[in-house]
């Protein structure tokens, strides 16, 4: 850019209003928006919109959708009520996937962010801990560690943020050792500030954005693991859940298929809001990447 | 003393002697996770007998070592583990290595024949959509690839079930062949397919989607480089220039994320084994979960990692073999 450019060049826009303009550029990811409200709406409502509780029975067994509409989306053969199921069972998916991707990310962050600014044997050592854990199977591991820590939903949230935590490790390491030589981060040294505030006052602000976009992906990964967690009946019994009724659906199958496959599709549109929304951040965050 | 080996074998070497520390490490987390479940080998052992006085629970804890330090606990478990001894299954009265190796075949043939659909698959789909960026095609595949993504495999499953075997009944529910017909020769063969056809779509898809968005990045992004514009202003037709010169450099990417994913396969085959009553490792982990059979769990976990260390090893080989640009030595 030259300077008669800069010259000529208007004020910048507001920074949420440049995000939003790259967001709203991708076409998909406006639709994940819209996706994701709608789940989001869902949780919020359940209870409010669509009365009691979706655990007691509301109706007779197996009445199909569209026929009473006490229970519009039919119920299942022990009477519950589906649609009911499918709001509680979005608050449930939604607050697991949030928590879990927390977790994982402070984990990620903390031992990426260490091994990349310390380097030397403490990266060694994290790092080989980092590819013992990429080498279990997930699942497999998430198994175990319900196994021995038991349904309850804190566990399961915690025991998937425990298994996802290795890739966002890897990128903030990788960010913060093509930051650590920067010239801000000498100046930083050099003007006394300890080890701490560097990592993450310095140089965590500009390792962020690709663990951001990271995040939806760890999000979409997390309600896929609790559902299926759910369905092979190790989730926690005292919630409705999407994976929970797909795999009470199944004993139905031949005579109420529509059992299994509404909250399924739940589950499907919910993970696809999720891979678009990253996208959309990606697109919005790191604008300078080639398309 | 000067040992003249090839580069490749210096190489290979290198790789297996990095791979120790998190073996090592495994183990040691093996270890952890059974010294945190509840109860241990004797508690089983002796609910399994209905009962038993202090005074022999003791002496059985001394018999296995239980009443030891824990570094030498550890120490003795990773010695047993190193020679793939992974105790005793109380559920299935036998040995757990025994117990996991009848299982290893039907997991092997799962993983084999998914990967290489989706591997196929993907690759073959994501070049067709880079050819024409931008395109209805390339829409199209795309939209299909975030589906498969979006679909967990356990509803895939059942849904291909309520289509193909309930509505349709062209293939069986379950199993891997068909117990009491006794096939030999082709025609065993060919029932066991059938009984994978299913299993096999489902686990495949999502990963079929996997390697279909990088495929299409990664050959977007090769078809620009020079040497393809030198190649295509020499005169070479756009087939030739697609699977001589585009392909071979774009598979790269796409074979390192084949390595790494091989665990997350494994990790999914629980969910479908379960669902499709296929006797292997995955149906077997979720069986030990629930019949708290945790020898068995921590012997699949470790053999998983066994099994994900070598298929990565391998793809490194091969990635070196292919990529001429990486140093060996």
């Amino acid at each position: 850019m030259t300077l008669a450019d800069a010259q000529i060049a208007p004020p910048e826009p507001p920074r949420h209003v440049m995000f939003w303009r790259r967001y709203k550029r991708n076409r998909a990811a406006v639709l994940g928006l819209v996706l994701f409200a709608v789940v989001v709406l869902m949780a919020l409502s359940a209870g409010v919109i669509d009365p009691g509780d979706p655990l007691r029975r509301a109706g007779e067994p197996l009445t199909p959708p569209f026929v009473n509409w006490q229970t519009p989306l039919g119920t299942d053969q022990l009477g519950r009520d589906v649609m009911s199921g499918v709001f509680y069972g979005a608050r449930i998916s939604l607050l697991i996937g949030v928590v879990a991707t927390l977790v994982a990310i402070v984990i990620g962050v903390v031992i990426g962010a260490l091994a990349g600014y310390f380097g030397g044997w403490v990266d060694d050592l994290l790092m080989r801990i980092t590819e013992a854990f990429q080498t279990i199977p997930n699942f497999v591991l998430l198994l175990a560690l319900v196994a021995i820590m038991g349904s309850k939903i804190e566990w399961i949230t915690l025991a998937i943020g425990i298994v996802s935590w290795t890739a966002p490790a890897r990128m903030v390491r990788a960010e913060f050792m093509s930051l650590r030589g920067r010239e801000f981060v000498d100046a930083a040294r050099n003007l006394g500030v300890s080890n701490t505030s560097i990592i993450f006052r310095e140089i965590l602000p500009n390792a962020l954005p690709p663990i951001v976009v990271y995040a939806s992906v760890i999000m979409a990964l997390s309600i896929l693991m609790e559902s299926a967690l759910a369905f092979l009946a190790l989730g926690d019994p005292n919630y409705a859940s999407w994976g929970n009724m797909i795999g009470q659906g199944r004993a139905v199958l031949r005579s109420a298929p529509y059992c299994a496959v509404i909250p399924g599709i739940a589950i499907i549109f919910t993970v696809l809001s999720f891979s678009l929304l990253g996208e959309g951040l990606n697109d919005a965050l790191n604008p300078r990447q080639k398309k | 003393m000067t040992l003249r080996m090839p580069p490749i074998l210096i190489y290979a070497l290198r790789r297996l002697l990095q791979a120790i520390p998190v073996v090592v490490l495994i183990m040691i987390g093996t270890f952890l996770l059974l010294k945190l479940a509840p109860g241990d080998t004797v508690d089983a052992l002796v609910g399994d007998m209905g009962g038993a006085d202090a005074a022999f629970i003791a002496r059985l804890r001394a018999e296995y070592g239980l009443d030891q330090p824990i570094w030498v606990q550890l120490w003795r478990y990773m010695t047993k583990l190193a020679t793939f001894d992974f105790g005793w299954s109380f559920v299935y009265e036998q040995p757990v290595s025994t117990v996991l190796m009848d299982r290893l075949g039907t997991t092997l043939l799962l993983m084999a024949a998914s990967l290489s659909i989706a591997f196929t698959a993907g690759i073959t789909l994501g070049a067709i959509a880079a050819r024409r960026a931008y395109s209805v095609t390339d829409n199209l595949i795309s939209i299909l690839g975030l589906v498969f993504y979006a679909t967990p495999s356990f509803f895939l499953s059942l849904m291909l079930m309520l289509v193909f075997s309930v509505k349709l009944g062209w293939l069986p529910v379950g199993g891997i062949k068909t117990i009491a017909a006794f096939y030999t020769g082709w025609d065993h063969v060919w029932d066991v397919a059938r009984h994978l056809i299913m299993p096999t779509a489902a686990l495949s898809l999502i990963y079929l989607a996997f390697y279909l968005r990088l495929m299409r990045a990664s050959v977007m992004e090769v078809a620009d480089l020079d040497y393809v514009r030198t190649a295509r202003a020499k005169g070479a037709r756009e087939g030739r220039l697609m699977i001589h010169h585009i392909m071979r450099n774009a598979l790269l990417p796409v074979i390192t994320l084949l390595g790494l994913q091989f665990s997350t396969v494994l990790g999914g085959s629980i969910v479908v084994e379960t669902i499709f009553t296929l006797p292997g490792l995955g149906q077997l982990a979720y069986q030990s979960v629930v019949q708290r059979d945790m020898n068995t769990l921590m012997g699949i976990i470790f053999l998983c990692a066994i099994i994900v260390v070598v298929v990565n090893f391998l793809t490194d080989l091969l990635y070196a073999r292919l990529d001429s640009r990486i140093e060996l030595a």
